[in-house]
């Protein structure tokens, strides 16, 4: 047989199995309108959460994960002597780094940071002083240590004020980080429960269509041929499956979009819900696919070597 | 063709089926498989499709032994010989197109050349035109000629038939073994298991006899 020829047959039967799987599903709008949404909600649990915490992750981007000291300078403070102050505490022990802002760059930062920026502008002269952010090196920066060291800055010369509570924040970059071990351990569970269902309809398929699995084996069919149409049974269920997650997660966040918008305008802050991205969402349905077939697969390969024709 | 060679067969609830079978079917040959209830014709038949192997001794179909064939050679195998059943096993919920276009169907048959055969087998069987029926709306002797067309549309060198005629009235029985040998008289090997005496009575073809399952010799009452 030329090579086109064998291609097109291949092609034939594959789109044969693929249509012929799509019609038989089809014929039974309830049972597979149930297993798709099943498979549908064990879909966007993971999706759902996972676009949680990415949207903590760009609320909270601005944060660094390290502890700092914000340093206060007094108001009289000049800039040489501010600079000097920042060089006195460079020079300790235990200081990763340091950052002199001055009040105008201090200003421009708070400006874009909080909102209230209409506000700011009806003040006639900079309100801040000159400030130097301090990182503390990894062994020193425990709480005991930066509480130390903040106590010491207090008594600095030229020092007005030391903020050391930035420790929420690395609580926060923890929650996330948990909240995204939670999104794989969901993912995982509710992967192995979309490979049981698809596999459970597969089995009452199989189970449902016993005589002709047996007369096709009878009359010469392989494994591979009477497997080929659960095979994409599963794969389609799985499809439909992760379009209805899709679509969960749109409606669940148009459903919420007015309200975090509410929220985050009584917090002066601009802030947009961010759903699955462009490349995202074909993973979701791309993976719902694959848990299709993947359930499918070890259904046929387990039940049909059952199905031995007897005559 | 068929070649049975001091054959043993004994299933695993301990059922000796089989012992010291022997005989061989030559090429193009057709031949009656005779004896009571459970003297081993099913089983016979059951090695031949390699749905069953020998305990013990050869089973060559084709050439082939089915002692060594591996699983996966067994569709392959399989396609190589017509199977049609007393109860014939059709897809009641298939059009009778879909039923006889099975076997095309599994060899990769293309489309166009599938409708060419299906046709063609169905002419053969004189059940042109009956495509879109399905088996229910069939009487027992067509379902049992759709399950002939089934048998013989890939052309397999032998053919074997497990009581073809059982649920059939004598007239329909003897259009059914005509259709035997006209496929027997175009090359194929045919070996049909049967008691029905008037078939064997009308068709002077030779005769497979076993009892307690081994080769005998021809009854008296009947031969």
């Amino acid at each position: 047989m030329p090579l086109p020829d064998a291609l097109a047959i291949f092609l034939e039967r594959h789109a044969q199995a693929l249509l012929g799987s799509l019609g038989r599903l089809a014929r039974q709008p309830l049972a597979t309108a149930l297993t798709i949404v099943v498979i549908g909600i064990a879909l966007a649990l993971p999706a759902a959460l996972y676009v949680v915490v990415s949207n903590m992750r760009t609320a909270t981007a601005g944060l660094g994960d390290t502890v700092q000291l914000s340093v206060y300078l007094r108001m009289s403070t000049t800039e040489a002597e501010a600079k000097k102050a920042a060089a006195s505490i460079a020079a300790r022990s235990g200081i990763q780094e340091i950052l002199l802002v001055s009040p105008d760059e201090g200003l421009a930062e708070f400006r874009d940071l909080s909102g209230i920026g209409d506000a700011l502008k009806a003040l006639n002269e900079n309100p801040l002083p000159w400030l130097v952010k301090v990182r503390p090196a990894p062994p020193h920066d425990t709480a005991v240590e930066v509480e130390e060291l903040a106590a010491e800055l207090r008594k600095d010369e030229y020092v007005e004020l030391v903020e050391a509570d930035t420790a929420w924040v690395r609580r926060l970059h923890a929650i996330e980080a948990t909240m995204e071990r939670l999104v794989l351990l969901a993912a995982l569970v509710l992967a192995i429960g979309v490979l049981a269902v698809v596999g459970n309809t597969i089995r009452l398929e199989i189970n449902g269509r016993r005589a002709e699995i047996e007369v096709t084996k009878l009359v010469g069919g392989s494994n591979a041929f009477v497997r080929r149409p659960f095979l994409y049974s599963g794969l389609w269920q799985g499809l439909g499956g992760g379009l209805v997650a899709i679509s969960l997660i749109a409606a669940g966040l148009m459903a919420l979009e007015p309200h975090v918008a509410q929220l985050a305008e009584a917090y002066g802050a601009s802030f947009a819900l961010q759903g699955l991205s462009i490349r995202e969402w074909p993973a979701v349905v791309g993976g719902g696919a694959a848990l299709g077939f993947l359930g499918a697969w070890l259904a046929a390969a387990y039940h049909l070597r059952r199905i031995e024709p007897r005559a | 063709m068929i070649r049975f060679d001091r054959v043993f067969k004994r299933y695993p609830n301990g059922r000796e089926a089989l012992s010291e079978l022997t005989f061989e079917l030559d090429s193009g040959e057709m031949a009656f498989l005779t004896g009571h209830s459970g003297a081993g014709k099913s089983t016979v038949l059951r090695l031949i499709a390699l749905l069953e192997r020998p305990t013990r001794g050869q089973v060559v179909v084709n050439g082939r032994n089915t002692g060594t064939l591996r699983p996966s050679a067994i569709p392959a195998f399989r396609r190589q010989v017509g199977i049609v059943f007393q109860d014939h096993r059709l897809l009641d919920d298939r059009p009778v197109y879909d039923n006889v276009a099975l076997p095309l169907a599994i060899a990769g048959v293309p489309r166009r050349e599938m409708d060419k055969r299906v046709r063609a087998a169905l002419d053969q069987v004189g059940l042109l035109g009956r495509e879109r029926s399905f088996p229910l709306e069939l009487s027992a002797g067509e379902q049992q000629r759709v399950g002939i067309a089934r048998a013989v549309i890939t052309k397999p060198p032998v053919l074997i038939a497990d009581e073809p005629t059982g649920n059939l009235d004598p007239d329909l029985a003897l259009e059914v073994m005509n259709l035997f040998q006209r496929f027997n008289a175009v090359g194929v090997t045919v070996l049909v298991a049967t008691h029905d005496i008037h078939l064997l009575e009308r068709f002077r073809v030779r005769r497979v006899h076993i009892e307690q399952g081994r080769l005998a010799g021809l009854p008296n009452a009947v031969a």
